[in-house]
C-alpha cells in the first residue's frame, strides 16, 4: 500500500509553502557534497560533545549518537499557535484526569470512561489515592507526540505523561544548526528554545510544598550513567543549575528527603525524577530496585516533597485509555477538543476486534502498554507470517492492543546521503505546568524516520531528529 | 556539593595522573631498555617498570618474565590490570560523564577526546614508533585535561576535591619510582661514577620531568643526595613530596574555610607537610630511604582514607 504522503515544504505538489521559502532555496543551491559535509560536522560535534544514547541490550554500541538531519522543519508561527492552544487544553486535562481518579473518580462515574481502564490498568497506583499532591499538578512535564496529515490537519499519537524525553536533542539540535548554518539561521525570525530550562526551572520552583523553605531545592534524579537518556539528565541537571542526585544520595530521615553532601545532609524540596515509578522506593514499589531511595513515597505522600511527574501518571499516557482523551477533555473543560486523536479501533470493543483481526495488514496494531516503537505491528510494512503471528497475540488479549489506520504521516526534506528526499516525520513540544501557568517553549523536537517509506521514527528503531523552527 | 560528586572528581583527577604517571615511567623504562648494558642498559629495567607501579604482584600472576612486550601491555594496555593506561583513561572517562555538570566543558572535551583518541591504539600491534606516539599522546592529554581544569574550573569546593586527588596521586607515584631506585641512590654523598647510574638517574628525573630543574636548582652533575633532595624535599620542585603536601593541605585548608570546620584530614595533611618541611636529607639518609619511603605512602594512604571518610561517603 502506497500513500502519498502531505509534504510540510511543498504541500502536495510541487509549490513551496509558507516558511519553506528560503530553506527550498537553500536545498536547491548547496552542492550534495556540502551538504554531506556539513552533515558530518554536524556528527563530529554531536561525538564530540557526547551527546549519546544507550541501546537495550546492544552492548557493542554501548554508546550511539542518534542521527542529525541539517535540513530544519519549519512550523509557521499561525501553525504554531493553533497547536499550542491545543496542547494547553491537552495538558489541562490530563491533569484534571489524573487529580480525579486519584481522588473522587467523577469521571468513571459519570460513565466516560470504563472504570477498569482506570483501576485495573497496570499504571494505576493504589498508593495514590487520596493523596493530595502539591499544588494538584500531576504532570508538570508532558511530551505530546504531534502527527500531522495535511495542512490542517494534527493529531496526537500519544501523551507522554511519565519522563518524556528529547528535550535536549531539542536545545541541542539548535545550538549545532546555528554553528554549521548561521547564514540559514540569520535569514530567518526563528523563535528561540533556549529558555527551555529557566522554564522548566520556574515550574519545578513552583511545585514546592508548602513545608520548604521560601529558596526551595530541586534535584535531578537519574537512574545513572547506565540509563538511555543520561546525556539528557545530565545535560538538563546542568542548564538547571541544580545537582543530579543518584538513588543512593538521597536518603529519607522522619519524612524529609535528604542528599548527602560534602557538609552533610541537605534537604530537598522538590525532584524532577527521571525514573520510573517502579523504581522509586523499594519499600513501596518494586524491593529489588537499588535505583530508588527506601522511604520516598512516604515523604511524598506527608506533603514533604513535590515530585516531577507525580508518582501514578502513567494511567494517563496508556494507549488505552488514550482512545478517551477527546471525551475527558470535553468531560473537564467543557470544550471540544482542539487537536483530534488519531481514529483508533479499542480492541476491547468486539465490533473493533473483528474489524482488526480482518484487516491487520493495512493497520497499524499497538499494545497498549508498550513504548518506544515496541510491541507494536505495522501491518502493510509487515510479512504474513508476522502478521498472522501477531493476529494470535490480539486475539488471546484483545483488551491489550489498539489499531489505527496507517497514517500518511507528513514529510519532510531530509538529506539522506545521495540527496535530500522526502522522509516521514513526527513532532513532540513539551508542554510544562506549573503552580502558576503553563509554559511552551516554541518548537520541539522533530523526528525523522530515515529509512525510505518507514513509519517509526523512535531512536532505538533507527530515527534521526530535526531542529524544529518556529517562524514569524 | 553531593559526597559522590566530590568523590567521583576526586578519583577522575587520580586516574588522569596515575595514567600519565604510568607513561613516564615507560618512558623511562623504554629509553634506558634501548642503550647498550655498558651505557647504562639493563635487563631489570622492565621489573622496576613494574615496581614503580605498585603491582608487581598482579603482574607475576599475569605474565611469566618482565620483557618489553609484556610491561608494556601490562602497564599500558592489559583490562586486566585496573591501573593500566587504557583503564586509567576508561575509569577517568565514566567518572567524567557522571559527574558531567561538575566539569567545565573544556574539561569533558578533553577527556571524551582522549578517550575517543584511545581507541586508535591497538596494544597487539605496537610498533616502537607507534609507542611513543601513543606515550605523547598520554601525557598531553593529561596536560591539556589539567591545563582544562585549571583554566576554567571555578574555585570552589570541586577544584579542591580535584587538586587533592591531583596531588596525592602524585606523591605516591613520586614515592614510589624513588623506592624503586632506592639502592641506587646510595650510597650517600659520593659523585656519580659511571655511565650505569648516570643513565639511571637521569632516567629517573626524566621520569617524572625534572633533569632540567635539577640542573637549575643545584647546577652541578648528578648526585644521589641531591636527586632525593630535590624529589622529597625542594618545594619548588612540582613533583616533590613537599610540594604535594604543601598544595594538598592548602586545598584541605580551603575546604574547611568554605565549609566552616575542619577534621582529622587537615590535621594529617598538616602534620606530615610540616614533618617534611622541616626535614633535612640527612635524616632521610640516615633513616634509610626506603623505610622513609614506606612510611611516606602508608601516611599518603591514610591521608586518603580520612579524606573519604570525612567527605567523601
Amino acid at each position: 500500500m502506497t500513500v502519498s504522503a502531505f509534504d510540510e515544504m511543498t504541500g502536495s505538489g510541487a509549490d513551496v509553502r509558507q516558511g519553506y521559502e528560503r530553506v527550498k532555496t537553500w536545498i536547491g543551491e548547496t552542492e550534495v557534497e556540502q551538504l554531506r559535509a556539513r552533515q558530518h560536522e554536524a556528527e563530529l560535534l554531536f561525538r564530540r560533545i557526547g551527546i549519546t544514547f544507550s541501546v537495550y541490550g546492544d552492548a557493542e554500541a554501548e554508546e550511539r549518537i542518534i542521527p542529525f538531519d541539517i535540513v530544519p522543519r519549519v512550523l509557521t508561527r499561525a501553525e504554531w499557535d493553533r497547536l499550542s492552544a491545543g496542547l494547553v487544553q491537552r495538558v489541562k486535562a490530563l491533569n484534571a484526569f489524573l487529580g480525579d481518579i486519584y481522588g473522587k473518580g467523577e469521571v468513571v462515574r459519570a460513565g466516560v470512561i470504563p472504570e477498569d481502564l482506570v483501576y485495573g490498568n497496570p499504571y494505576y497506583r493504589p498508593e495514590m489515592a487520596g493523596v493530595a499532591v502539591p499544588h494538584g499538578v500531576y504532570v508538570p512535564i508532558a511530551g505530546i507526540d504531534i502527527v500531522r496529515v495535511d495542512a490542517d490537519t494534527f493529531y496526537v499519537l500519544e501523551d507522554n505523561a511519565r519522563t518524556p524525553s528529547g528535550v535536549s536533542y531539542m536545545l541541542e539540535n539548535r545550538e549545532v544548526m546555528m554553528r554549521l548554518l548561521p547564514d540559514l539561521c540569520q535569514t530567518h525570525r526563528i523563535a528561540p528554545v533556549e529558555n527551555y530550562p529557566d522554564e522548566l526551572l520556574a515550574t519545578l520552583r513552583s511545585l514546592a510544598p508548602a513545608s520548604a523553605p521560601g529558596f526551595p531545592t530541586v534535584a535531578l534524579l537519574t537512574p545513572g550513567p547506565f540509563n538511555s537518556a543520561y546525556y539528557e539528565h545530565s545535560f538538563l541537571a546542568d542548564k538547571l543549575g541544580v545537582e543530579l542526585v543518584e538513588g543512593s544520595d538521597l536518603f529519607v530521615s522522619e519524612n524529609v528527603v535528604y542528599m548527602r553532601t560534602t557538609q552533610g545532609p541537605r534537604r530537598v524540596d522538590v525532584l524532577y525524577r527521571r525514573l520510573d515509578d517502579d523504581f522509586l522506593d523499594p519499600l513501596v514499589f518494586r524491593p529489588d530496585s537499588v535505583l530508588g531511595v527506601p522511604g520516598l513515597l512516604s515523604a511524598y505522600r506527608a506533603g514533604n516533597i513535590a515530585l516531577a511527574n507525580a508518582v501514578g501518571t502513567g494511567v494517563a499516557d496508556d494507549k488505552a485509555v488514550y482512545t478517551y482523551m477527546p471525551e475527558i477533555v470535553r468531560f473537564y473543560l467543557g470544550e471540544e477538543p482542539i487537536l483530534q486523536n488519531v481514529p483508533t479501533w479499542r480492541c476491547r470493543e468486539p465490533d473493533a476486534l473483528t474489524y482488526v483481526l480482518e484487516n491487520m495488514a493495512d493497520l497499524v496494531v499497538k499494545e497498549v502498554s508498550g513504548s518506544g516503537g515496541y510491541g507494536m505491528l505495522v501491518g502493510p510494512k509487515s510479512d504474513v507470517a508476522t502478521i498472522a503471528a501477531f493476529r494470535d497475540k490480539v486475539k488471546a488479549n484483545p483488551t491489550n492492543y489498539i489499531a489505527q489506520p496507517t497514517l500518511a504521516l507528513s514529510t519532510c526534506p531530509t538529506f539522506v546521503g545521495e540527496g535530500v528526499a522526502p522522509r516521514h516525520v513526527d513532532l513532540r513540544p513539551f508542554v510544562l505546568t506549573g503552580s502558576d501557568r503553563i509554559r511552551i517553549v516554541p518548537g520541539g523536537l522533530t523526528r525523522v524516520a530515515l529509512k525510505e517509506g518507514s513509519l517509526v521514527v523512535n531512536s532505538s528503531q533507527g530515527g534521526g531528529t530535526k531542529d524544529t523552527w518556529v517562524v514569524d | 556539593m553531593l559526597s559522590r560528586t566530590a568523590d567521583t572528581l576526586y578519583w577522575l583527577a587520580r586516574y588522569v595522573e596515575r595514567a600519565e604517571n604510568t607513561a613516564r615511567i615507560l618512558d623511562a623504562a623504554l629509553r634506558l631498555a634501548t642503550l647498550p648494558a655498558g651505557y647504562g642498559g639493563s635487563s631489570n629495567e622492565w621489573e622496576s617498570a613494574v615496581a614503580a607501579t605498585g603491582s608487581e604482584d598482579l603482574f607475576r600472576s599475569l605474565y611469566g618474565e618482565a620483557t618489553q612486550a609484556t610491561v608494556v601491555d601490562f602497564l599500558a594496555f592489559s583490562p586486566d590490570n585496573p591501573s593500566s593506561i587504557r583503564n586509567c583513561l576508561e575509569i577517568a572517562r565514566h567518572n567524567a560523564r557522571a559527574v558531567r555538570t561538575a566539569l567545565t566543558i573544556e574539561m569533558w572535551e578533553a577527556i571524551n577526546g582522549a578517550w575517543l583518541e584511545m581507541k586508535r591504539f591497538d596494544g597487539a600491534t605496537m610498533t616502537r614508533p607507534r609507542l611513543g606516539e601513543f606515550l605523547s599522546f598520554v601525557k598531553e592529554a593529561s596536560l591539556r585535561f589539567d591545563g582544562s581544569a585549571y583554566r576554567t574550573m571555578l574555585r570552589n569546593d570541586a577544584f579542591d576535591f580535584f587538586r587533592i586527588g591531583v596531588y596525592l596521586e602524585r606523591a605516591d607515584s613520586t614515592a614510589r619510582i624513588l623506592d624503586v631506585k632506592s639502592h641506587i641512590l646510595l650510597p650517600e654523598g659520593q659523585s656519580v661514577g659511571g655511565g650505569l647510574d648516570y643513565f639511571q638517574w637521569s632516567a629517573i628525573l626524566r621520569s617524572v620531568s625534572a633533569l632540567t630543574s635539577y640542573h637549575w636548582v643545584y647546577r652541578e652533575s648528578l648526585r644521589p643526595r641531591l636527586v632525593a633532595d630535590l624529589l622529597i624535599l625542594r618545594r619548588e620542585m612540582p613533583r616533590s613530596l613537599t610540594s604535594c603536601y604543601e598544595n594538598a593541605t592548602r586545598h584541605l585548608d580551603y575546604l574547611a574555610r568554605t565549609y566552616g570546620r575542619q577534621g582529622p584530614s587537615q590535621r594529617l595533611a598538616r602534620a606530615s607537610y610540616a614533618r617534611l618541611e622541616s626535614m633535612e636529607i640527612t635524616t632521610v639518609f640516615a633513616t634509610g630511604m626506603h623505610a622513609f619511603l614506606v612510611d611516606f605512602i602508608g601516611e599518603n594512604n591514610r591521608l586518603g582514607q580520612a579524606i573519604s571518610e570525612q567527605y567523601l561517603v
